[in-house]
């Protein structure tokens, strides 16, 4: 993987979702952020993904139906 | 003899303790566990039925669980066992994948579609739909999208959902970017082709 003297904003969106798992090392950390910090193109895309995240964890939400929870508990073994 | 009947007693009593604990705590998981399944199948049915059978053999197999351990992935990797078994459709291999694009991607074209081309990152995403989010989940590979689902939307460790899949850690951590990356790309062609 190249360095960020190399491409820095091709290296950070390499490591955006290791950066957003939280998986990187300190070190690796650091050096993400002081790009980002300077970066408002990659900020921009970090911050968006973060959304991103947040938007598809809501979409994806449903309720589990209230009869599947009581076929559940019927499913016990009788005491 | 009264006395090995008392210790008899004892234990079949500790040991129905014991297994009620386990199915209330089973049951309390049941909501995650459904939300879960929801989106590794296509349809409701499909997901009731799931949870249904992995909760009669959790009940049954009860004893094979150690407690202390993580029960919710317990759960989980019979729910997905018996997903595979169900025989779902099979899928071309991973490599034979079309290659999907960074994950700068989709910004990149929700910012191309924008009249102006200034749009706000954190306010984007509501240019999506509810309808386009779950269709484009459900358009990601099975072996791609069980991980995504169990990471990003069940919130298990890479650890965990190695170990529900029965797959080294490396193939989640893999799986998980290019299935993130086939969702985004999936996100895109909704997203420039809805008209907004």
């Amino acid at each position: 993987m190249a360095g960020y003297e190399i491409d820095p904003c091709e290296k950070c969106e390499e490591v955006m979702q290791p950066y957003l798992d939280r998986v990187l090392s300190e070190a690796e950390v650091h050096e993400a952020e002081e790009h980002l910090a300077g970066c408002p193109y990659c900020a921009k895309r970090y911050r968006f993904e973060e959304s991103l995240r947040v938007f598809v964890r809501k979409c994806c939400d449903e309720q589990m139906p209230p009869e599947l929870k009581q076929k559940l508990a019927s499913l016990r073994t009788p005491l | 003899m009264g006395e090995t009947e008392t210790d008899g007693a004892r234990r079949v009593a500790a040991e129905a303790r014991n297994r009620v604990r386990f199915e209330e705590e089973a049951l309390e998981l049941s909501d995650q566990v459904y939300r879960v399944a929801r989106r590794l199948v296509s349809t409701r049915e499909e997901a009731e039925d799931l949870v249904q059978e992995t909760y009669a053999r959790a009940f049954r197999s009860w004893r094979s669980f150690t407690p202390g351990t993580n029960l919710r992935a317990w759960l989980l990797r019979i729910l997905t066992n018996l997903n595979i078994d169900r025989g779902r459709r099979k899928q071309r291999a991973p490599d034979e994948q079309p290659l999907e694009e960074g994950d700068y991607f989709l910004y990149n074209r929700l910012e191309q579609a924008s009249r102006d081309g200034n749009v706000d990152e954190e306010r984007v995403v509501e240019r999506l739909s509810q309808d386009d989010i779950v269709g484009a989940l459900s358009a990601v590979p099975h072996d791609f999208r069980d991980v995504v689902v169990l990471v990003d939307l069940g919130d298990f460790s890479y650890q965990d959902a190695a170990q529900i899949l029965d797959i080294p850690i490396g193939t989640v951590m893999s799986r998980l970017h290019r299935g993130r990356r086939i969702l985004k790309r999936e996100l895109a062609e909704r997203a420039t082709t809805g008209g907004t």
